[in-house]
């Protein structure tokens, strides 16, 4: 794998919207109400087809004939950059909005320092997504809300969501040195940057839901760097990958 | 025993692109169209998704030119996954070479992304008349499509395709398509 680190950059960035797009594929067709089915199936289709551009791009800055797809079907696990959070499993439909608006909270906030990148793909790119995200934060943070300030039930089982999930949202603002190589190129934002509007839009959404932030900020981390990413993703991709790995370059 | 009545239902209609007027189709041009006219012959162009508007009601296309011999059309998508782009440009190409275009290059542009207020009047028009509500910059529907009535409420925020969301009419308590304001 290249050690470009734009092409890591831009690995992170499609890898977070195909593999969360992916999890939020599954509920389609068994999501509790037909609106939330498709609700679910649209915000996993535009994260599919910004997955296109983020990788396409990653691909022509690799410049070794990677197209979007190979790089989504014939890398394994140890090649995907995405962070730990999106990787992790549906759960119920609580605990899916409860991971969908906290990356949806980061995923608005580095779309839009990103459409001031020094690359013009990364910028307009970003731009075009920064739309469609701003639709999903305002979706997920309604349902959070709605959820965690509905029944006992619903308020229980988002809180539950919250402190399973917590642990992998430190992950979204460590930097390390691709980073670090961005920042310095006016490419990206400094992760850490972004850390304290992100606990002012949480702490409001999660103030408005009645449900408590957990105090501890510990982190798992590992999986934007592919050094150690939870045994869920190895899962999810024998589903998403079978078919390119039993009948490798098939097409429609 | 019932007897199938003979001819009951009509000839199949023959299958685009299988049986084609030929004589029309790549007919070298004697000389170059204007960019009016290509503007013409897109505008005649149906959305796949809904055919009431057309790609230049959309506003999905942003340039046309000539660079040399080659018609170069700019198409910027609606939404980065709607699937209905691929589409659009497959009926791009098939329209433009059945006036005799020969060289075409087709371009996709993502900055400025695509926002509603590119939409024609027409196009709106067009819309709530087939049944859709036009995007409007408040956020909502003006009113009911079907029935003009002002009390609507949203459904979902998310409907039958990527550009727009599910409202209902409280009056005549029919459900319907809003297009998304972006």
């Amino acid at each position: 794998m290249s050690t470009d680190p734009k092409f890591e950059f831009l690995c992170r960035m499609g890898d977070n919207a195909l593999v969360l797009g992916h999890r939020v594929s599954e509920w389609c067709g068994v999501a509790p109400v037909l609106e939330e089915d498709i609700a679910l199936a649209n915000v996993a289709l535009d994260l599919i087809g910004q997955t296109q551009l983020w990788l396409s791009l990653a691909g022509e800055v690799e410049g070794a004939e990677r197209d979007a797809d190979k790089l989504a079907f014939h890398r394994d696990v140890w090649d995907f950059r995405n962070v730990l959070l999106v990787e992790q499993p549906n759960g119920d439909f609580g605990q899916t909005m409860m991971r969908q608006f906290l990356f949806d909270a980061w995923h608005l906030a580095q779309l839009t320092a990103l459409i001031d990148s020094s690359d013009k793909e990364i910028a307009a790119i970003a731009e075009k997504s920064a739309k469609e995200v701003t639709y999903h934060l305002e979706r997920s943070s309604d349902t959070v809300i709605g959820l965690g300030d509905g029944t006992e039930e619903s308020h229980r089982r988002m809180q539950a969501a919250l402190d399973l999930l917590w642990p992998y949202v430190g992950e979204m603002f460590i930097g390390d040195e691709v980073d670090a190589a961005m920042v310095a190129a006016g490419i990206a934002p400094d992760p850490a940057s972004l850390r304290a509007g992100y606990d002012q839009l949480v702490g409001d959404t999660l103030a408005a839901a009645t449900l408590t932030k957990p105090e501890d900020d510990f982190a798992h981390k590992g999986g934007k760097s592919g050094a150690r990413h939870s045994e869920h993703l190895g899962h999810m991709l024998t589903q998403m990958q079978w078919l390119q790995r039993a009948y490798p370059d098939a097409t429609w | 025993m019932v007897k199938p009545a003979p001819h009951s239902r009509p000839a199949p209609a023959p299958v685009p692109g299988v049986v084609r007027d030929t004589a029309r189709r790549g007919a070298a041009l004697a000389e170059k169209p204007t960019l009016e006219t290509v503007w013409a012959w897109l505008s005649a162009i149906p959305d796949p998704e809904i055919p009431a508007i057309s790609l230049t009601d959309l506003g999905i296309i942003r340039d046309v030119a000539w660079q040399d011999e080659t018609l170069v059309v700019t198409i910027t998508p609606t939404y980065s996954g709607c699937p209905a782009t691929s589409i659009i440009n497959l009926d791009i190409e098939m329209a433009l070479r059945d006036h005799g275009i020969e060289k075409l290059d087709l371009k996709r542009q993502l900055s400025p992304p695509w926002t509603t207020e590119w939409m024609t009047d027409t196009g709106r028009a067009k819309l709530e008349a087939y049944g859709i509500a036009p995007p409007r910059p408040a956020g909502g529907p003006q009113h009911c499509p079907h029935c003009k009535s002002q009390a609507v409420e949203r459904i979902s925020q998310f409907g039958s395709t990527p550009c727009k969301a599910q409202w209902r009419c409280q009056d005549c308590l029919e459900p319907f398509d809003y297009f998304k304001c972006i």
